[in-house]
């Protein structure tokens, strides 16, 4: 028995699953690709070098500050900066020049995940973070997007408005919602992201196909997706029907914009939302809600990452007050 | 199909050595008998160094109500009494016995014969119970007199017998169901008895058809005993999640099976209440299951207590070159053995080997907050936060988060990406916050 002395220790439980943290991180990122595919088909170049720079950009701070600034093994591979480089591409328009988007994720890597900590601390969504530093920062660049079909165009692609900033406007100068539509793509063209808007919105279709692969393998779970879309479509809906002429129809607001990117990618990133399922649907009303809210009495035709960071905010609030359903609390006899 | 409702996982059920029948393992040259092989007081020994004692024999008497007396597993003479290592890897007291023959003690009923009918009353089948030195056999080894005595103002109203063996590796219960199911069904009405209860469910997880097909049309034959089919999913042979699934009623954070009426025993235990009962025969073997991927021979031996665990690791074919830990007990919930040269104890129910690679745990990453080990937590606790709090010595915050209910199943530490060390640190906080009730309490 010369090998007993190298026996193994530990404690039980001495058999683990195999799922990792990369392979979850890998999974988001091929969920991505039917939308990433989508945004080459209507932006082509300027997609293409949008999220390489960001992808790359994302990459590069995360070694660069694990490495040299919080002095520990930088853990690329992980795959979680890649994943926010991808949806932080995903949430800009496909013309933005280079430089803004290195801007955008230093401010997502550093700011937002390494200052607190690297992966698994950060208390607000990294992507969503760059993206509004960057709204505020470079409104004219962040608003201006490129019309779809501008394939081979990048900085000098030709730009227009979105369906929601048209709508927006529109509804702000005193024209009737019915007018307005005839002015935007059919919907059945905004749901193959026929249409202006950030770069990974566009396509609902897309964004749902890669939603539905992640629910599949249990990366996401639908209480957040649904809380969103729910509270989006009912309160939009009632808005509606005091007065079609004046606000969208519900379905209006599904199909354009971030809705389906944020309550598919953005808001179920597990590190920024509620631990329980409860929480979740909370959490997911709290950023229907303020979307709406902002899209229809803001100033700003879009609220979707607003209203994710701002529910951000609530998650330790939401984790510490609502717990799992503790086994024998509740006596039940049967 | 019944099972828990919340949480719970599927790890690989590895179940090799299912088709395999119970081999009566050789008796070796020595046996080492630790006085406490059972939860409680250790047993107090009534022989001396020199004695000769035959198989069968009481050899330490039971120190109080919740302990067990032990028998002598063998024949021969007692070498010496001293302090040796036992599964846990600390020395504990034990009983050296050199084996002489296999002379068995002349009360002891060793035809073949199945009994089916006792005139004995219920008093008398606990005392029996309770001289046999029988415990729990599922690994636990609670004294199971103890839970044949229902305390005033309660009322047992359903047995329950624990055959879901839902630990990946382990077939010992599944084989002792097969090949002793008559005994096991007598057993079963002997409990029924001593607790004055009319019903009886065994639960048994699906993926053992053979002993559910089995034990369904044999339990025809007795009143009120009953198999229930249960969905596959760990951990469902604990107690609280088997009470669930089979009743549907929650057993209430910190009380007992018997507050919601039902009382559990593995099928093991039963098996040994019957030959305690109608054969006269203490507990002094019991069903071990030796099993890994590597293993020559993966087994199910009928072993005598105190019998060194290399000695089983050899019959099934020595021990593979690329051993890198052994288990005492299950994948899950079993501990790692430091040596081979401790001895099978009232407890042991499998001995698992895993290979260099699989013994290892992957790199620790940070908490990627996905709740996976809430979501399968079986006791609705959430381990991120419990291993949080323990890490950081916040001992009142991991009570008020009910550390206590933790059954340290491992479905959490199984299931999380990350690799954390979630049991680890939850042992931790459960070890402080028991420390910090008995202060309160004195």
């Amino acid at each position: 028995m010369s090998s007993t002395n190298q026996l193994t220790v530990a404690h039980s439980p001495h058999q683990f699953g195999d799922d990792s943290v990369q392979k979850i991180m890998y999974r988001v990122l091929f969920a991505l690709v039917p939308a990433f595919a989508v945004s080459l088909v209507f932006f082509g170049l300027g997609a293409l070098i949008v999220t390489g720079v960001a992808v790359v950009s994302c990459l590069a701070f995360e070694y660069l500050i694990a490495r040299f600034i919080i002095k520990t093994k930088p853990t690329l591979w992980d795959g979680s900066a890649a994943v926010t480089g991808v949806l932080l591409a995903f949430n800009v328009p496909s013309n933005l020049p280079v430089w803004m988007i290195i801007i955008g994720s230093l401010v997502a890597i550093g700011i937002a995940k390494m200052s607190f900590g690297g992966l698994g601390k950060n208390p607000f969504n990294p992507a969503l973070a760059g993206r509004v530093f960057l709204l505020v920062s470079f409104p004219a660049q962040m608003t201006s997007w490129p019309v779809v079909g501008t394939r081979m165009n990048y900085l000098d692609a030709t730009t227009g408005a979105t369906p929601l900033g048209i709508i927006k406007e529109g509804v702000q100068n005193g024209q009737p919602v019915s007018e307005l539509l005839a002015e935007i793509p059919e919907y059945s063209q905004m749901l193959l992201g026929n249409m202006s808007g950030s770069l990974g919105e566009i396509s609902a279709l897309a964004l749902l196909l890669g939603g539905l692969f992640l629910l599949w393998k249990k990366v996401i779970t639908w209480h957040i997706p649904v809380s969103i879309i729910g509270t989006v479509l009912l309160f939009t809906g009632i808005l509606w029907g005091i007065n079609p002429e004046k606000y969208a129809d519900p379905l209006f607001h599904l199909l354009p914009g971030g809705i389906m990117l944020g309550a598919l990618f953005m808001a179920t990133d597990m590190v920024t939302s509620p631990m329980t399922s409860v929480g979740q649907i909370i959490f997911g009303v709290g950023i229907g809600l303020i979307t709406v809210l902002i899209r229809v009495f803001g100033a700003y035709p879009e609220g979707v990452s607003f209203a994710i960071l701002i529910m951000n905010a609530f998650v330790p609030l939401i984790n510490k007050y609502v717990k799992p359903k503790r086994f024998g609390e509740v006596v039940k006899h049967g | 199909m019944k099972t828990f409702p919340k949480g719970g996982v599927h790890p690989p059920e590895n179940k090799i050595s299912a088709a395999v029948p119970i081999e009566m393992l050789p008796i070796p040259e020595t046996v080492i008998i630790h006085l406490s092989q059972h939860l409680g007081a250790p047993a107090q020994p009534v022989v001396e160094k020199g004695e000769q004692v035959k198989v069968g024999q009481l050899i330490a008497k039971s120190a109080g109500f919740v302990s067990a007396p032990i028998h002598s597993p063998v024949s021969g003479t007692i070498e010496k009494i001293e302090s040796v290592p036992d599964t846990s890897g600390y020395k504990k007291p034990a009983i050296i016995i050199k084996v002489e023959g296999d002379e068995w003690i002349d009360t002891i009923d060793r035809s073949p014969d199945l009994i089916k009918e006792t005139i004995l009353s219920k008093e008398e089948i606990i005392a029996r119970i309770s001289e046999m030195g029988i415990v729990g056999l599922g690994g636990a080894t609670f004294p199971s007199h103890v839970k044949m005595m229902i305390p005033t103002g309660k009322k047992a109203e359903i047995l329950i017998i624990n055959g879901v063996e839902c630990e990946p590796y382990l077939t010992s219960d599944h084989r002792l169901m097969l090949e002793r199911s008559e005994e096991l069904l007598v057993g079963i009405s002997l409990v029924m008895k001593a607790l004055g209860v009319s019903r009886a469910v065994i639960g048994i997880e699906r993926n053992k058809p053979d002993a559910i097909a089995q034990l369904t049309s044999l339990s025809g034959q007795y009143a009120g005993i009953r198999v229930e089919p249960l969905k596959v999913k760990y951990p469902q042979g604990g107690e609280k999640q088997l009470i669930k699934a089979i009743t549907g009623r929650e057993v209430p954070s910190g009380k007992l099976p018997v507050d919601v009426g039902a009382v559990v025993h593995n099928v093991g235990t039963i098996v040994a209440v019957y030959e305690a009962v109608m054969k006269n025969k203490p507990l002094f073997e019991r069903v071990v299951t030796v099993t890994g991927k590597l293993l020559e021979r993966p087994a199910n031996y009928l072993v005598r207590i105190g019998t060194p665990i290399e000695f089983l690791v050899k019959a099934a074919g020595g021990m593979p070159e690329d051993t890198g830990k052994v288990i005492n007990g299950g994948p899950m919930m079993g501990k790692a053995l430091l040596s081979l040269a401790v001895p099978v104890s009232k407890g042991t129910s499998g001995i698992v080997l895993l290979s260099q690679s699989a013994a290892r745990r992957k790199p620790v990453m940070n908490c990627i907050r996905c709740r996976r080990c809430s979501s399968v937590c079986p006791m609705g606790l959430e381990p991120y936060l419990l291993q949080a709090l323990s890490e950081q010595a916040r001992w009142d915050e991991v009570e008020a988060n009910r550390v206590m209910d933790c059954i340290e199943c491992g479905s959490c530490s199984f299931i999380c990406p990350a690799s954390r060390p979630l049991v680890d640190f939850i042992r931790t906080g459960k070890a402080n916050v028991n420390r910090i009730i008995r202060e309160r309490s004195k």
